[in-house]
This record gives C-alpha cells, sequence and structure tokens, in this order.
C-alpha cells in the first residue's frame, strides 16, 4: 500500500511527494513489529533503490511468511535522485543535519519533521546509504560508540562485512540515524558501495540480512540464508589516509585487501609532467574499507581507510 | 598595510588557491575581518575590499592604535567564487561547515584549519556571513548562544538589531562557534545582499566595523554614532510561511513595519496569473528577513517578523 509520507507544493505545477510502502500481512493481530528501510536521503546515493526493489518484490511474492509491518521509504530526497544533485535542490544544508527538523523552520525542516513524526515508535529502522561519488565502501554498519552495546547483536544480523564503532562528533546529533536512536528507535545506518552507482552483489547481500533481521525479531517467518560474520571495529583503530599531494590517483589494492604497513595503497600521479607525485603508503597493518573511487584528488582528499591501527 | 599569503593549496588543473590577508597596524591581535567563506557571497567580498581601502587610508594616516594588530581575510574561498559555485568546487562542502578544521583531513577541513590557525587569538573576530535560507535581512549582528556571547559588544557597531541564536549541532562547526570557544569575541554581521552588490548596505557594514574598532580602541575614525541596537532571540521571530507555491509577489520589505492583518505577498498562480494566495501578517511588527525568489513552494519561510514592535 503506496501512501504519502509529506507532500509540498512545488511552485510550478508539480508536487514533491515523499512515499512510503506498507507491506503487511492480510489480517493484523495488532501487536506485529514494525520495520522501516529508508533510503535517498542524499539523492547521489542509489544502492538503497535496489534494496529496496528486491525486499518488496520479496515480501509480495512472500506475503504468507510476513509476520509484521515493513515500511519502504525508497526516496526520502526525490527531487535530488531525480537531479543527480546530492542535496535537495533549493536548500543550502545536507538534508541528513537537519534532524529532528522543525514545523517552523525551512520547508526541508518541515520535511524532516514529518519523516520523524511517520517513523516514530517503529521497533527497528534501517538506513540505507552509499557513500559518495568519491569513496567506494565494502558493505557496513556503522554505529555510535554510546549506543554500540545496544545496536550491536541487530547489527551483527545484517550480514555485511564490517561494523565500525565509531566516536560520536556533535555535528552527527542533527542525523536521521542519531535522531531516531534518541526516540528509542533502534536505527541501523548501512553504508555500501558508491554514489551515482548500484553494486548488485552489495545489494544482495544485504537484503539477505534484512530478511535475517526480520526473523530475528519476529517479522518474517520464512526461511532466510546464513549470514556472514562481520568484522567488528573496536579492538582496532580505524587509520585515515589522506593524499598529500594533488594529481590523479591509480590504486594498486582493492577492497577488502589486507595490506601491511608501508605497503603501497596507490599513486598520485601528474599526467602533465610524467611525474609521480605521492606514493600513497599504508599507515599500518590492517584491513581497507574504504578505498577511493573518484580519480582527481586534492591534496587532503581522503584516499582510505584501513581498519587495523592501535587503539 | 603588509598583504600576506595565510594559505596555499595545490590545485591538480589550476592555478594555486591563495588565502590572501591584509595586516594593518603592529602588536597584538586586536580584530581579524573574514569576507566571503561562499563562492557566492560577492557582496561579503565587496565590503571587505572597501573595508581594506579604507584601512589602508587610516594607517596612512596614524589611526591604527599603538600596539594593536587587524587581519581582514577578503576571501577564503576563491577557486569556488572564480566558477561561480557556493560550495567546494569538487566535492560541494561547505567550508564554513567545516571549523576548526583538521590539518590531517579532508581538503575543506585543511582550508579551514589553515584559516582558523591565523584567524584564532584575536581579540574580536568580525565575519560578514550569509545565511542558510535565501532572502535579505534587515542588516544585523548575529551571535551563537555559547555562554562567551556578549550583546553588549555587539550593541557597539550602532546596528539597528542584534541577534542571538541558540545553537544547532550543524551551527558547531561554523567559524563563529569555534571563535568564541577559542575566546574570540566572534560577531556575524548580516547586510541585505549576497550574490549581488548592494553599495548602500556594504557602505553602512563598513562605518559599523569601523565604528566598533573605534570604541575597542583599535582604530581612530569619526563616524555617526549609530543606533542603540534592540537585541532579540531567533525564537522570538515569528515565521510567516506559504500554504501553495506559485510565483511569488512580495509586498514588503525588510524593516518594514506591518499590523496584524496586512497583505505581505501574494502567490499567482503560474500558468493562469490569478492570485492563489495572499500572505498574511499574524502579527503587529517589523519585517526582519523576508523572501527573494520570484518562485516559492509551499511551506517556505517567506517572512520573519519581530512581533510588537514599532517603527
Amino acid at each position: 500500500m503506496v501512501e504519502a509520507v509529506v507532500t509540498i507544493g512545488l511552485a510550478v505545477d508539480e508536487k514533491m511527494i515523499i512515499k512510503k510502502n506498507r507491506i503487511q500481512p492480510a489480517i493484523l493481530k495488532g501487536n506485529e513489529k514494525r520495520i522501516c528501510v529508508v533510503t535517498g536521503i542524499h539523492g547521489d546515493e542509489l544502492q538503497g533503490q535496489y534494496v529496496c526493489y528486491e525486499l518488496t518484490k520479496k515480501l509480495n511474492e512472500n506475503i504468507e511468511f510476513l509476520n509484521g509491518i515493513v515500511d519502504i521509504y525508497p526516496a526520502l530526497n526525490p527531487l535530488g535522485i531525480d537531479s543527480v544533485h546530492r542535496g535537495m535542490p533549493t536548500f543550502d544544508l545536507d538534508m541528513n543535519r537537519i534532524f529532528p527538523g522543525s514545523e517552523s523552520g525551512s520547508m526541508a525542516e518541515h520535511v524532516a519533521a514529518k519523516i520523524i513524526e511517520d517513523i516514530d515508535g517503529a521497533d527497528m529502522c534501517i538506513d540505507l546509504h552509499s557513500s559518495n561519488i568519491f569513496l567506494r565502501e565494502i558493505p557496513q554498519v556503522r554505529v555510535s560508540e554510546h549506543i554500540a552495546e545496544k545496536l550491536l547483536p541487530y547489527a551483527k544480523l545484517l550480514n555485511t562485512d564490517f561494523i565500525w564503532v565509531h566516536a560520536e562528533k556533535t555535528v552527527l546529533e542533527s542525523t536521521l540515524t542519531y535522531n531516531l536512536n534518541n526516540r528509542k528507535v533502534p536505527t541501523l545506518l548501512v553504508e555500501m558501495g558508491v554514489g551515482m552507482r548500484i553494486t548488485k552483489e552489495y545489494g544482495d547481500q544485504l537484503v539477505k540480512g534484512i530478511f535475517n533481521l526480520m526473523k530475528e525479531m519476529n517479522i518474517w517467518k520464512g526461511e532466510v540464508l546464513p549470514i556472514k560474520e562481520p568484522i567488528v571495529s573496536g579492538e582496532k583503530e580505524v587509520e585515515f589516509v589522506n593524499a598529500k599531494a594533488s594529481g590523479i590517483f591509480m590504486p594498486s589494492v582493492d577492497h577488502l585487501d589486507y595490506i601491511r604497513n608501508g605497503e603501497c595503497i596507490g599513486e598520485i600521479l601528474n599526467p602533465l609532467t610524467g611525474e609521480i607525485e605521492e606514493k600513497v603508503i599504508a599507515p599500518c597493518d590492517g584491513m581497507i574499507f574504504t578505498l577511493r573511487e573518484y580519480p582527481v584528488v586534492y591534496e587532503g582528499s581522503l584516499i582510505a581507510r584501513v581498519l587495523g591501527g592501535v587503539r | 598595510m603588509k598583504k600576506e599569503i595565510l594559505y596555499t593549496l595545490k590545485s591538480p588543473y589550476r592555478d594555486d588557491m591563495r588565502i590572501a590577508g591584509y595586516k594593518f597596524g603592529k602588536g597584538d591581535k586586536a580584530a581579524c575581518i573574514v569576507g566571503a567563506i561562499r563562492g557566492n557571497e560577492i557582496q561579503q567580498l565587496y565590503t571587505c575590499s572597501q573595508l581594506i581601502k579604507t584601512l589602508t587610508k587610516l594607517e596612512y594616516m596614524g589611526a591604527i592604535s599603538k600596539n594593536r594588530e587587524i587581519l581582514v581575510i577578503p576571501c577564503v574561498n576563491p577557486h569556488s567564487m572564480n566558477i561561480g559555485k557556493r560550495f567546494w568546487t569538487m566535492d560541494n562542502t561547505d567550508i564554513n561547515r567545516m571549523f576548526p578544521g583538521d590539518i590531517n583531513g579532508e581538503t575543506t577541513q585543511r582550508i579551514a584549519n589553515g584559516v582558523f590557525e591565523k584567524v584564532k587569538g584575536y581579540e574580536y573576530g568580525i565575519q560578514f556571513a550569509s545565511f542558510y535560507m535565501p532572502g535579505d535581512f534587515i542588516p544585523h549582528i548575529r551571535m551563537m548562544e555559547t555562554g562567551y556571547q556578549s550583546p553588549s559588544l555587539a550593541n557597539l557597531f550602532g546596528l539597528q538589531y542584534v541577534l542571538t541564536r541558540k545553537p544547532k549541532p550543524f551551527d558547531t562547526t561554523t567559524l563563529n562557534y569555534n571563535w568564541q570557544l577559542w575566546d574570540t569575541n566572534a560577531f556575524s554581521l548580516y547586510t541585505n545582499a549576497t550574490d549581488q552588490i548592494d553599495e548602500v548596505s556594504a557602505k553602512h557594514a563598513v562605518v559599523a566595523v569601523l565604528r566598533f574598532l573605534t570604541r575597542m580602541g583599535v582604530i581612530k575614525y569619526n563616524s555617526h554614532g549609530g543606533y542603540i541596537a534592540s537585541v532579540l532571540q531567533e525564537e522570538d521571530l515569528l515565521s510567516v510561511k506559504t500554504t501553495t507555491g506559485g510565483i511569488y509577489r512580495r509586498l514588503k520589505n525588510p524593516g518594514d513595519g506591518v499590523e496584524r492583518g496586512d497583505v505581505l505577498g501574494e502567490i499567482i498562480h503560474p500558468y493562469e496569473g490569478e492570485v492563489v494566495e495572499q500572505v498574511i501578517s499574524p502579527t503587529d511588527g517589523i519585517i526582519f528577513f523576508a523572501h527573494t525568489s520570484p518562485l516559492v513552494m509551499e511551506d517556505v519561510v517567506v517572512y520573519k517578523i519581530i512581533r510588537r514592535l514599532h517603527e
């Protein structure tokens, strides 16, 4: 059942409608659990589109196994997705930096408040992201340290390769994930793939994980497939590798590769002079879970994140 | 006057980006003034250029106080300004959401760090700023309520209004907020333009800064005493929102006095030309902020009104 979460009249003969698809058993007992799967808050992150499609398709084909309510929100920022725009067109701030929103604020802040209102009360929420156009991520769940104890058991069910438990920054207090967790809706932030592209195998991997999570929550009573045991950061520190020179980055490693301290991650090249501007060196032994995808780099551009530093 | 390059960023394909600073006087770090941080802040750039022109004359005349140094940075982001982009050229991040910056971080975090290292430690910090919602303001001084803010000092600019704002999480990475945390008395000065130059407003801003610096004993400059400001809190401003979209006809301007029931604007059907909505003032007061775009969506804040204040 497709419903409008919020509708805003645009200037010229159009409405912006944020929609959700509610999938539920034919007969409700009244005590069903509800899971929300949301994505598309950044218009250039498309991985969640495939996940929503697959999830909806599989649920509809096997509706007899559904024991709870599944709300799927494929596009929280429909204008952004439609115009290849990371943010909300005509609005300055990142849409994922304005939650919980405000009824008296800008249109975007009003939309944010409506989204929160709609999800509020759910038993679980999964917020799907796919990095940006610059970086590729292995399928991972990101969990704030302050709430890790509560969320880790759920995060481990999602069939991702990695769970990053990270310190909370003040600015992240305005994300959707933070605000839902704050309202006692356990919310998992998933990152995978790269902006403007869909990696089918990552999508399939996560769909399997979502069914597994739903099974554990008694929302799904059908069969589920075995899942991966994720690597959990915790003992190890995440090291960031940033470019020291500007130029064209060419990697010499792959995602999920294990690398030794001092080994070469790639080179930053100068197409004009034919010289190597920088050999990018691994800062520690560890696993590469983020890798530069967009070749043009400035000084400071993130090249890789490596799990393996000593805490 | 001494011109210095405060920060240089090497670009892969363009000329180096140089952030220039102009120093006046010598000795204690008395005041720092920052102009455009976003690439479309043309008014802020222009205002700084006029300030530098005036300070150069004043210094020649011996009007900079002994042992007092002033630093003016007219533009933090010439790379974006030169290609007509508001945010960073490559990844569209906002340098004014990256303070205090990170010397080892992403490119815009490094730029913010490079600038912040030069601007911190001054007794007074003044930024010519623009707002995240497009529109015009009454010229005013804006301050974050960090616990360190001083509205009585802000009054010495001689502008009509001082506005304080409770910081939201996304405000904690602005220059103004971080200046305050590092013991600088920080003020954001808003004029009524951003993308276009408003000569009158720019002149008022320059005089307001010179008046303030005179009162703080940094320079000697004779000017009109200005106003005794009304100090407002942002939450006291009443937002007036649209309930439909269309072509927008603004009928009132910042500074205009209005009465409850006055028609503040009209929304016109984009095809048929009929007025489909009148924007009505819900209160007596003075217009503080007014929407500028000729098109408007539903649920947009088109006015902010200072309640129950008369001209």
